[in-house]
């Protein structure tokens, strides 16, 4: 089920990169190389608004920080005494949200030797998988009429919009993407080149502020992952 | 230096490489090089997490009220309802993300449909 609502979010992705000017080419590299998604439509935003490559790197890898609390999560599931450095780092190109999600769920059903040779075949087969759909629909997705040619594109902000309110761990994080789907249009016209990160840092600064001058006890609204 | 900026073929390759993989794999390779040295509930990572969501929360934002192509010719009051109902629809439904989808796209395409586009 996630691995289907992932394959759902690439066929928008492969609609964007198309609408972006990317070539097929170009996307499935993309796909490969960089996986996780955020960051590649952050990427795929800067290049769109002209950023300069300085300006989106800088925006791709404060996209991009949470995957290090991520990989922080998972390493301890996986390692054993003789797993060598290396195998980790290989792998932990294949963090992104979902495959994340499923070894976290299933890694603990699997023998402790066998959990990096599982992981690597899960994340391998998550990306060939959708670089084969992106190819797929970045074919197709000229000769679509333009009616669903629209619907293609609200598929990976919809898909962002309900799986980033799941995701989030803390009250802040909720505030923080409220502050942001507002601010980022507001500042795109206000600030246009610095929108995104204008936005990350005013909506995520002020979502963290109310965090600490709040500070229940308990985090309220902690939905787990 | 922009996307377009070099006319070689090596060029957009070299801006994903340097813009998309040096920056998303540099964090997961820190990731690993901290392995269980930093600790999951640290007020640094709130902070690391807000920024984050923030910035992601802002793209979205963006791609709905100022989108690309085929759904740019897509009333903005449209593209709002469609959203604001598939969230409503996530939420209601016990946060599906299916569930949220279908109905967003559902209501976009009765809309476009109904507006003869």
């Amino acid at each position: 089920m996630p691995a289907l609502i992932l394959m759902s979010a690439f066929v928008g992705f492969a609609g964007l990169a198309r609408e972006a000017g990317i070539t097929l080419a170009q996307a499935v590299f993309m796909t490969g190389i960089v996986w996780a998604l955020p960051a590649k439509v952050v990427l795929i935003g800067a290049i769109m608004a002209g950023s300069s490559l300085p300006a989106a790197a800088f925006a791709v890898a404060l996209s991009s920080v949470r995957l290090t609390p991520m990989v922080v999560a998972l390493i301890p599931e996986m390692k054993t005494d003789k797993t060598r450095p290396w195998v980790l780092y290989l792998l932990s190109h294949f963090v992104a949200v979902t495959s994340w999600v499923l070894a976290m769920e299933r890694l603990r059903g699997v023998p402790r030797d066998m959990r990096t040779v599982y992981y690597g075949g899960l994340g391998g087969s998550l990306v060939a998988v959708n670089m084969l759909v992106v190819t797929l629909v970045y074919w197709i997705a000229g000769s679509l009429p333009s009616f669903l040619s629209a619907a293609l594109l609200l598929l990976t902000p919809m898909y962002f919009l309900t799986s980033l309110w799941g995701s989030a761990r803390e009250s802040a994080s909720h505030f923080a993407m409220l502050f942001g789907l507002v601010l980022g249009p507001v500042f795109h016209v206000v600030v246009p080149g610095f929108d995104l990160l204008a936005a990350g840092i005013v909506g995520g600064g002020v979502a963290f502020a109310l965090h600490r001058i709040g500070r229940p006890r308990e985090d309220e609204g902690r939905d787990g992952e | 230096m922009t996307f377009d900026a070099l006319d070689a073929w090596w060029w957009p390759y070299l801006f994903i490489l340097i813009g998309g993989w040096l920056a998303t794999d540099a964090w997961r390779f820190l990731g690993v090089y901290l392995g269980g040295r930093i600790s999951e509930d640290s007020e640094a990572l709130v902070l690391v997490r807000a920024l984050a969501t923030a910035l992601v929360a802002a793209v979205i934002g963006n791609l709905i009220v100022f989108p690309s192509g085929a759904l740019a010719a897509s009333p903005l009051e449209l593209r709002l309802l469609a959203a604001a109902s598939g969230f409503v629809a996530y939420l209601m439904a016990g946060k599906r993300v299916l569930v949220g989808i279908a109905v967003a796209e559902a209501v976009l395409i009765a809309g476009l449909v109904f507006l003869g586009m």
